[in-house]
């Protein structure tokens, strides 16, 4: 095993004007080479802060990380080379075509012209784009925008790939879709990919392993057989119960009935 | 790994691409200038302005400022539709230089400025300017530091606001007072002690009278050299701070 990514209490507050707001308190995990890991964790739990720290967007305010050999805080531009980012809200132009928008995220990371244009053809072979090299993003179904977000995120070959609940407000045939797309990524390149989601149907059928975060901490991991067997009762638990047990934002217990005076 | 030359053309020609893609902007930011050559400048024919040449020699210069005002300044604008749409952020996260990422837009803008102002001028010529070309060439030097000037700052107060209702007022409400402080549209020599006072704080103006200066051919003139240091100050000061604001980690 060959590890890829380590946090050491990493952690982020923001401070706004109504006070500060503890994002995330100190997550500590590692991930292995190749693994599918699924971030899991109820609204407002800390993910999307999270990646944008271990993507270097946001500074942490404590903590460590290492990513593909590179310190966060001391070699940010290290780590950008080795790391694609899908955020939760995609990032293409309304007026670029797919065709610009791949040989420009090429060149950004530093590939010559040719080279460029070379790769945003097999990005678009590949990921299925390439009769719509010449529409805009504007044009671009959900889907298709969700596959040139990946195909972006993929120009440079990243050894690990974030991607922000990649597949929210996709139909089901499009999710079925991604779904094969990350794990041909992983199966072809061993790309590392840690991903979040709120269906918990896709971290089951896609993570090697969940990590659950809540309350910016956190509260559980380990395989998702092993999660539904420790918190769900037994191996074939559904993970949506598992998931309220961990997080315990779920249902309320019955409150005990208020002793009579 | 590609220099910051290399990487700030990568930049700017997607940006350029977009301004040649969408040619109304480039008419947009020339309107207001436009509309005060048209239908101001014939009412100044006549008037005596206290200054050397004749009053297109004297409004155009202005104007000029006016257009580098009000098209750079609003450059920031793009960010935030960027920001909003995660453009910025998927930038950021590739190994590209932060400083390509500001220099490619801001080279951008000082070019849709340049030929907004070679369009300003040729009309300024039409309805009866006269200048030597080569004091024409030393305003657009001059417009164009400026612009860039002022498109870095816009950019750097961009990337610190979340919405265009946020930042246009807060651009307006500093463009109008230091366009008029600046005596764009007529000559400050015509001001009271103390307006002619507050103005000598406004940078802008000692740039509309260094062009006023080279419009007539008076290259020697004091108000060359001041308007000159005015806007290398300028340009300094903004592109170091737009550097900074652009490039933080947190921004
Ligand atoms: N820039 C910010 N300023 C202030 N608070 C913030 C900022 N960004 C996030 N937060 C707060 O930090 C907490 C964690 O937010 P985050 O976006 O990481 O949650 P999340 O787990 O991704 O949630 P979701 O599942 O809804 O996407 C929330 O309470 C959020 O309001
Ligand atoms: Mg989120």
């Amino acid at each position: 095993m060959e590890t890829i990514l380590s946090t050491h209490g990493l952690a982020r507050t923001f401070t706004t004007k109504r006070g500060t707001v503890e994002a995330v308190r100190g997550i500590d995990m590692t991930v292995e080479r190749g693994e599918i890991l699924g971030f899991l964790g109820p609204n407002g739990a800390g993910k999307s802060t999270t990646l944008r720290m271990l993507t270097t967007l946001l500074p942490p305010t404590r903590g460590t990380a290492t990513i593909a050999g590179h310190d966060l805080a001391r070699d940010p531009v290290a780590v950008r080379r080795r790391i694609g980012y899908v955020a939760q809200r995609s990032g293409v132009a309304a007026d670029e075509t797919v065709r610009d928008e791949l040989v420009f995220q090429g060149r950004l990371y530093g590939l010559t012209r040719e080279d460029a244009v070379r790769r945003a053809l097999e990005l678009a072979d590949d990921l299925d784009l390439a009769d719509l090299l010449d529409r805009k993003g504007a044009a671009l179904s959900g889907g298709q925008q969700r596959r040139l977000d990946i195909a972006l995120a993929l120009t440079h070959r990243p050894a690990v790939l974030f991607l922000d609940e990649p597949t929210t407000g996709l139909d089901p045939g499009s999710r079925a879709a991604l779904w094969d797309l990350i794990r041909r990524v992983r199966d072809e390149q061993r790309t590392t990919v840690f991903l979040t989601t709120h269906y918990l149907d896709e971290a089951d059928a896609l993570s090697d392993r969940l990590v659950v975060v809540d309350g910016g901490l956190v509260v559980a991991e380990g395989t998702p057989l092993d999660l539904k067997t420790r918190y769900g009762g037994s191996p074939d638990a559904g993970l949506q119960d598992t998931f309220i047990a961990i997080t315990g934002h779920g249902p309320k217990p019955a409150e005990p009935a208020p002793l009579a005076l | 790994m590609p220099s910051l030359f290399t990487e700030t053309g990568v930049v700017f020609g997607r940006y350029l691409r977009q301004t040649l893609r969408s040619r109304i902007s480039v008419i947009f930011g020339l309107m207001q200038p436009l509309l005060f050559l048209v239908f101001f400048g014939p009412l100044l024919r006549d008037v005596p302005l206290g200054g050397e040449g004749d009053s297109w020699q004297t409004l155009v210069p202005g104007l000029l400022i006016q257009l580098g005002l009000f098209s750079a300044a609003f450059a920031g604008i793009g960010v935030i539709i960027e920001k909003q749409l995660g453009i910025i952020e998927r930038m950021r996260v590739t190994p590209v230089s932060r400083s390509a990422l500001l220099f490619g837009r801001v080279l951008r803008d000082v070019v849709q400025l340049l030929v907004q102002s070679l369009l300003l001028v040729l009309l300024g010529i039409a309805f009866g300017l006269r200048a030597p070309v080569a004091g024409v060439l030393i305003a657009f030097l001059l417009v164009g530091l400026m612009g860039a000037s002022l498109a870095s700052l816009s950019y750097a107060f961009a990337m610190r606001v979340r919405t265009a209702q946020e930042f246009a007022p807060v651009v307006n409400s500093i463009n109008l007072p230091a366009m008029l402080l600046s005596g764009i549209l007529l000559p400050m020599a015509l001001a009271p002690g103390w307006l002619d006072t507050i103005s000598r704080f406004v940078p802008f103006r000692y740039v509309v009278e260094a062009i006023r200066a080279v419009f007539v051919g008076d290259y020697g003139d004091a108000a060359v050299l001041q308007g000159t240091l005015a806007v290398a100050v300028l340009a300094a000061v903004s592109l170091t701070a737009g550097v900074r604001l652009f490039g933080r980690a947190d921004a």
